[in-house]
């Protein structure tokens, strides 16, 4: 297993959010995250990359038990992260982003690195000397994956990566996360409210709801109408 | 003719030591967010240190750019891992804390060293222009505080850790899910900022000499300095250090020296009027 997840529990203070989530993702796979705004999906993201202490419950990555690791220690694991709002470095060149993305990189050339990566983000190219700040805000989705792909994970966490993005971008996201998942057969977990995005990417997808994962389904599932509605709450 | 060039030194004489006390606090208010008001006695420790080094034998130039930055660098660590970094955030505890911090370096001092000012004589003698003889160190002082900015450039713009110093200083958390260990990073480059101060102390401690409140006289400056430099703290520092370096210097060379600190006073007042957010908020704003 690459990362297994046993009764995690977390919250805000005294606000639980995570009431006991268990789910296991295997190597190379692609697992959606599916509930709609307040179930935890990004809390759920941010207690796997070690934002919020775990209360209870056990996360293990890559054979490791890493309930107690701090967030840089997780990365330095292979944790990759693309966090929601992109938090792209807004003071800091595209370029420079792309080299903070290579800082856990010990050996080898960050050049080399990030060149490899551009190879699969041709739109980021030509806005290597722009500020981050100065992108929109598909272009900061793009760079926000390409910086986390230049820390060479095993598995990234990505959420809501289409929130707030025009559709043109949507698709570029699309085909580039589409294209990864072909060559390098990374394991991704992709947190989504946006229906067609999350079934066009997913091997199987999870459904959480009031901090739990309640249901897994798989993507052809989600053309059900009526599934739709019962999984997310939307009928109820 | 000869007056000019004399004047011109002086101006640049001033700018230039403006410009080093500010670089440490620069780093540390700068980038950081932390009012540390014991800047001044950094640089006080620095020139200690050099006078103390100085006089047990160790060469003046060793003493001035190597032994002073490395023991006040190092205090500047132990203090942020003993004091500062339980307060990121929390500007006012800052302040009290590093405030409290530098009344118990004046104290020490003064219990070690004596209310008295100790001093070491500038090295390299004088140099004529014309008419007119001024001290070889002014020159000094000028040209160790361009090596000393272009260093911090270099090491902001093009070494993996000035890259990523910035970047934690914009985004943490980011920067920890990127495999940066932020605790660290605060830790060094507040070590960075002492050790900047520890040299700017040493450095000026032959012209000024050293007694223990004399950082009351340099960190009203340096706190000036930084705030009407703005966002961008090397290009920042240094235009606010040239315009009230020359306004000082200018009002010193027309009247007397008290009217020059009037001078550049009010500048910094009309400068913070008119641009609140300091020069570089207007001026320079993509520069680091």
């Amino acid at each position: 297993m690459m990362l297994d997840v046993q009764g995690l529990r977390t919250g805000y203070g005294r606000i639980p959010i995570l009431n006991g989530v268990g789910f296991a993702v295997k190597e190379g796979e692609f697992v959606g995250i599916l509930g709609h705004n307040g179930m935890g999906k990004t809390t759920l993201l941010r207690a796997l990359m070690g934002f919020l202490p775990a209360s209870s419950g056990r996360v293990q990555f890559a054979g490791q038990d890493v309930t107690a690791f701090e967030p840089y220690r997780r990365a330095r694991l292979g944790l990759g992260y693309v966090p929601q709002g992109r938090e792209i470095f807004p003071g800091l060149s595209v370029y420079d982003n792309l080299r903070m993305g290579c800082s856990k990189q010990s050996g080898g050339s960050e050049s080399e690195t990030i060149g490899a990566v551009l190879q699969e983000f041709p739109r980021l190219r030509t806005l290597l000397d722009r500020l981050g700040g100065a992108l929109s805000g598909g272009e900061q989705q793009l760079l926000a994956i390409a910086r986390c792909l230049c820390g060479k994970p095993s598995l990234v966490l990505l959420d809501e990566p289409t929130e707030g993005i025009q559709p043109s971008i949507i698709d570029e996201i699309v085909e580039t996360l589409e294209r990864l998942r072909e060559t390098t057969r990374m394991t991704m977990i992709l947190v989504e409210q946006n229906l067609d995005f999350i079934s066009a990417l997913s091997q199987r997808i999870l459904v959480i709801q009031k901090g739990l994962i309640t249901q897994e389904v798989t993507p052809d599932n989600l053309h059900n109408a009526n599934l739709i509605g019962e999984f997310i709450g939307i009928t109820d | 003719m000869d007056l000019f060039v004399l004047l011109a030194i002086q101006v640049l004489y001033a700018v230039a030591s403006l410009a080093l006390i500010s670089v440490g606090l620069a780093i540390i208010f700068g980038m950081m967010r932390v009012i540390n008001l014991a800047h001044g006695e950094f640089l006080m420790l620095g020139g200690y240190a050099a006078i103390v080094a100085t006089s047990h034998g160790i060469s003046i130039w060793i003493s001035m750019l190597i032994v002073a930055p490395i023991v006040v660098g190092v205090i500047g660590i132990v203090v942020e891992r003993t004091i500062i970094r339980f307060l990121y955030g929390r500007m006012i505890d800052t302040m009290l804390a590093t405030w409290g911090l530098s009344l118990f370096l004046v104290g020490l001092t003064t219990a070690i060293f004596g209310n008295t000012t100790v001093g070491i004589s500038a090295p390299l003698g004088s140099i004529e222009i014309g008419a007119y003889r001024t001290s070889a160190y002014t020159l000094f002082v000028i040209g160790i505080s361009v090596v000393v900015l272009g260093t911090i450039f270099a090491g902001l713009r093009w070494t993996r850790l000035g890259l990523i110093a910035r970047g934690t200083m914009q985004n943490a958390n980011m920067a920890a899910a990127l495999g940066v260990n932020p605790p660290r990073v605060y830790a060094i480059t507040f070590g960075i900022g002492a050790a900047l101060s520890g040299l700017a102390g040493a450095v000026l401690a032959p012209v000024s000499g050293v007694f223990p409140t004399i950082g009351v006289a340099y960190i009203a400056k340096a706190f000036i300095t930084v705030i009407g430099g703005g966002a961008a703290i090397l290009s920042g520092t240094v235009s606010a250090a040239v315009l009230f370096g020359t306004i000082n210097q200018i009002a010193t060379f027309v009247t007397t020296p008290v009217f020059g600190e009037v001078a550049l006073l009010g500048a910094a007042v009309i400068l913070i009027r008119v641009l609140p957010q300091g020069i570089t908020g207007r001026f320079f704003r993509r520069s680091l």
